[in-house]
């Protein structure tokens, strides 16, 4: 009567896994709170969409679904900048008690006994994480283009939905980011609180100290600039803009900032030569990808690593309750 | 006799300098009941561990039902269950959906699943509890769950740590007298570890004593007090009516029989430690001076002091 099962253990456990979030109190606040966020964001920029179609100057016009999704009056920034903060939040907060709360209940030693694999476990955890995430996400894109097609009745281009869709998938890698790392912490850590603060502390860092540690530590050793050739300045800049990227928050605005807006060409300096004979004009949706792609990929690569780790720290573990 | 189910060779585990498990060999036998006996702290959870592949050995190996337990753990784990000694549930979901999660990850096809599981609910008590939220459910009723779980999966050899601890002594009873009927029905190999003697004593074919990482005898319970306590003989005390004085006259005269090693008098107990059984004729020797003899009890070795006499030696 056994193994003539078509369900796989590891999708038992996604499912069970998708059960319990969807039913904890953790999850519903926080697409509560993503929610109100994108409701007020799409607010503002409707009611500022006229103003914005209409400025000449702006060469991304024409582009009135990701106009929906980056205008802003300035009282409130963009939806996708409220995301940079909000994306961790989410990871950190589906990830930080992945593996220690099963360890503290006891019900990890259960669960380990059972023919299963150990990294099966881990990938359900994250997998189900991010299926909840990417259902969330993509069930608010398709509201925003709904309601913007009933509410302005102007024809959607394929390019405008490829590039929603390419900002949502690199969302939910940044929330897989997070979500990999606090899943590392959650192993490292007996604790859940501890995990939790260890993940919010590095969030917190990236997010709003990096910038200074990295300015400060640069400034004291560049030499003064009006000593230096344009050339010299140039590659200086690109170093700092370098040293900026590693943090992951930082990838994800330049990432999302190329995908929602086409006019934008290039995220590092460039100089006068390159601007030369270059017309204001919005890039194809394959342009921007090739413009992404590095952060994209870095994005990709930093979730590969904390995968990584998390399965070098938790393969060959004991599990003692 | 048959292969062993379960072998153990040269089974060492160091968490650091200090060994936990020192070079432990043992076999098991397919359908008996061993209990693995120690103090706290003396390696038999962590034996276990290894048993199931939850933990690797620094040196020696692990055989479960012919697989190797460090290499592939999830072939043992398939004919396998394993009781830990502290459970924990989802505390969210009833104890039906506990063991319905189980049974999935186990494999099991899904039509029979819930036939499966509220059968097996029957088996250990808990049909009038099963649709109840397991954060609700006493140690005792945990345990049961938890024995649910682990026969849920149809095993070969269940592993039971500990499965007698924080319940009231009823509870005991009714808990290994299930164990008990279940091996001997199914046919199972049980293997479970206690550090409390007494129960171990009524359920179990043969013990292993476990102390300090080592393995100091194995046997049923006969041949372990024979083992310890051949040279020690046997203990016979009378009680008499009347009060024995110290300078006993008789004594003298009982000193001279060659079987008898020791007398010890106590007010009116007089404790005989002789090299044979001579109970019957102390009595008729007792008898034939008219004395009034009001009991006499021969000494047995019991598990309580084969436990004790291994710790004596061990510190």
């Amino acid at each position: 009567m056994k193994s003539q099962s078509l369900s796989s253990p590891f999708s038992v456990m996604v499912h069970k896994e998708m059960a319990d979030h969807i039913r904890s109190w953790r999850f519903i606040v926080l697409i509560g709170l993503i929610i109100l966020t994108f409701v007020a964001s799409m607010y503002v920029s409707l009611s500022n969409i006229r103003s914005a179609m209409g400025n000449a100057n702006d060469p991304d016009r024409s582009f009135l679904y990701l106009k929906l999704l980056t205008t802003t009056d300035n009282s409130i920034p963009p939806f996708h900048v409220f995301l940079s903060f909000l994306a961790p939040l989410l990871g950190i907060s589906l990830g930080f008690d992945a593996i220690n709360a099963e360890q503290n209940s006891g019900t990890l030693t259960r669960l380990l006994a059972q023919p299963i694999y150990r990294d099966n476990l881990l990938l359900a955890k994250f997998v189900s994480a991010l299926i909840m995430v990417g259902g969330l996400f993509l069930i608010l894109a398709m509201l925003m283009i709904g309601g913007g097609l009933v509410l302005t009745g102007v024809r959607m281009e394929p390019a405008e939905l490829l590039r929603i869709l390419g900002f949502i998938v690199i969302s939910i890698f940044y929330v897989g980011f997070w979500l990999s790392l606090s899943i590392v912490l959650s192993i490292k850590f007996k604790q859940a609180a501890t995990s939790a603060l260890t993940a919010i502390g590095i969030w917190l860092f990236f997010t709003v100290f990096y910038q200074i540690v990295v300015n400060l530590i640069i400034r004291s050793f560049l030499p003064d600039p009006t000593f230096l050739t344009q050339d010299q300045i140039l590659r200086y800049n690109e170093f700092i803009l370098g040293l900026l990227r590693i943090a992951p928050n930082q990838l994800y605005t330049d990432a999302s900032t190329t995908m929602l807006m086409p006019s934008v060409r290039s995220l590092g300096p460039m100089t006068m030569e390159q601007m030369a004979g270059a017309i204001p004009a919005p890039l194809p949706f394959r342009e921007s990808l090739m413009v992404v792609w590095p952060q994209v990929s870095g994005l990709i690569g930093a979730t590969v690593a904390c995968f990584a780790l998390s399965y070098y720290l938790f393969m060959r573990r004991e599990i003692r309750s | 006799m048959k292969d062993p189910i379960i072998q153990l060779k040269g089974l060492t585990k160091c968490y650091g300098s200090q060994k936990a498990v020192d070079d432990l060999s043992l076999d098991i036998y397919k359908g008996e009941i061993f209990g693995l006996l120690g103090p706290n702290g003396a390696g038999k959870t962590t034996t276990i561990l290894m048993m199931l592949g939850l933990t690797d050995p620094t040196s020696g190996s692990a055989f479960v039902c012919g697989y190797n337990a460090t290499n592939n753990p999830i072939s043992v784990k398939r004919k396998v269950g394993y009781m830990p000694d502290t459970l924990g549930f989802y505390d969210n979901m009833t104890a039906l959906e506990n063991l319905v999660y189980i049974a999935r990850l186990n494999g099991l096809a899904e039509k029979e699943i819930m036939k499966r599981a509220i059968e097996v609910m029957e088996i250990v008590g808990l049909s009038s509890a099963m649709n109840k939220r397991t954060s609700t459910f006493s140690r005792g009723m945990k345990q049961r769950l938890g024995l649910a779980d682990v026969l849920i999966k149809e095993p070969d050899v269940i592993i039971l740590d500990e499965p007698t601890l924080g319940i009231d002594p009823n509870g005991v009873r009714e808990f290994l007298t299930l164990i008990k009927r279940l091996s001997k029905e199914q046919e199972l190999t049980v293997l479970l570890s206690s550090h409390h003697l007494h129960h171990v004593q009524q359920v179990c074919d043969r013990v292993g004593i476990f102390v300090k990482g080592k393995l100091l005898a194995q046997g049923n319970i006969d041949t372990l007090s024979g083992n310890l306590f051949s040279n020690k003989g046997h203990v016979v005390s009378v009680t008499l009516a009347q009060v024995v004085p110290q300078a006993w006259p008789l004594a003298q005269e009982l000193r001279q029989w060659e079987t008898i090693e020791q007398i010890t008098i106590n007010k009116k107990t007089i404790e005989f430690e002789c090299k044979q059984n001579i109970t019957p004729a102390l009595v008729r020797f007792f008898v034939e001076k008219e004395y009034d003899i009001l009991g006499v009890h021969q000494k047995d070795y019991g598990l309580d002091d084969i436990y004790q006499k291994y710790f004596e030696d061990i510190n």
